[in-house]
């Protein structure tokens, strides 16, 4: 899940440095991710991982490492499978 | 009858305001304009001496630079479009005959090379960024614009064409937050001293759809606007008449707005919704300009 969620930030978080070199628990706002590159990756990952982040989960504190964001998309991969 | 109805009925009865017959379009009385002027005045009073750079722009901005400022991506359900009718004699025909059937006749007017301007600001910042670095003790801008929301409503204070006085801020994060603070505490002086209730709270812009909800939220996080909300339809929903925005380094990277160490400029505006204080006074005071308190009158310069 966390290279997954690599790519997608790769691909849509127009960071200035390769995400490779970002910690797992790097800041990426400090590292450049910004307000809206920070809604394409929320909605990059809503596509690739076939899930909606309900409103609580909306906000920078989700979306503040890769590990804040594969904490959000386990739990709302956990509801779907919950659900089913 | 709501009470946003029946204020805006006071004012048509007044002859404050003029019905057009389109919500949120309506034509001004002498007095209310006289009102506005007025007020605008004491926003000089409070801002004359910072030495702001004073600039007025038609409402309606290059559509190159309205593209470029990313307003379609958070705010498309807000934007008005300049269209026009650029056919030959042919076309000229066709489109008489539609008329005629009232039909569809404004599908085939083409867009122009103008946006109607959504908010007093936008003009500004590719004009100051065609100048080069901004100089070493940063910029200060004094704006007023007619503004067009697509906003349909017949609560007076949300209106589809309106009039934006701002002050607008670029320097570094210290002195644009500074700014910013500023005016939060002259905007709190200068409602007190026309007789207005008013408090400050942490807002978000009106951004569109899902993605918009994050934004919202973001921006909330941050505290990055702040309202100055008034009572004018409902004293349990007051009405945001000034906001106080800080842009961090956004406006200042999508402009390529640099100071003079050619570090990204950081932006603020603060912003007064013209008709809405006007609005705030009216349903404060009540519509006769002459029975309003001696010292809000004193204050807006009326002789007595």
């Amino acid at each position: 899940m966390k290279q997954k969620i690599r790519d997608i930030l790769g691909k849509h978080g127009g960071l200035p440095v390769p995400v490779e070199t970002l910690a797992d628990d790097a800041d990426l706002y400090a590292a450049g991710l910004s307000s809206f590159a920070s809604v394409q990756v929320m909605l990059g990952i809503e596509e690739a991982f076939d899930v909606e982040f309900p409103d609580n989960l909306l906000n920078r504190k989700s979306f503040q490492s890769v590990d804040a964001i594969t904490r959000a998309v386990s739990s709302l991969v956990g509801n779907a499978e919950a659900a089913e | 009858m709501d009470m946003q109805t029946s204020l805006l009925d006071r004012l048509f009865d007044s002859g404050l305001l003029i019905d057009t017959g389109v919500e949120g379009l309506y034509g001004r009385s002498g007095a209310f304009e006289d009102v506005i002027a007025r007020f605008e005045r004491l926003i000089d009073a409070f801002g004359g001496a910072d030495g702001a750079e004073a600039m007025r722009f038609p409402p309606g901005m290059n559509r190159a630079h309205f593209e470029t400022s990313g307003y379609m991506k958070s705010f498309p359900q807000l934007a008005g479009t300049v269209h026009s009718f650029c056919g030959g004699d042919a076309d000229h025909m066709n489109l008489l005959q539609c008329m005629e059937v009232n039909g569809d006749w404004t599908k085939d007017q083409k867009a122009t090379d103008i946006v109607l301007t959504p908010a007093a600001c936008y003009p500004l910042y590719p004009t100051i960024a065609k100048r080069g670095r901004l100089p070493a003790k940063g910029g200060l801008y004094d704006l007023q614009s007619y503004c067009f929301r697509h906003e349909p409503s017949n609560d007076p204070a949300r209106q589809q064409l309106f009039r934006m006085r701002e002050y607008v801020c670029m320097g570094t994060q210290e002195h644009v937050t500074e700014f910013r603070q500023t005016w939060m505490d002259r905007g709190l002086e200068m409602m007190a001293k026309v007789g207005l209730d008013v408090t400050m709270d942490v807002a978000n812009d009106p951004f569109f759809g899902r993605a918009g909800r994050m934004m919202a939220n973001n921006q909330r996080d941050q505290n990055l606007k702040f309202e100055l909300l008034i009572p004018v339809t409902s004293a349990a929903k007051p009405t945001a008449c000034m906001s106080f925005n800080y842009h961090q380094d956004a406006f200042g990277a999508k402009w390529g707005l640099n100071l003079e160490n050619g570090d990204v400029a950081h932006t603020a505006c603060v912003g007064f919704g013209l008709e809405r204080i006007a609005l705030a006074l009216f349903a404060r005071h009540g519509m006769d300009i002459a029975l309003w308190p001696a010292d809000v009158r004193k204050t807006l310069g009326y002789q007595d």
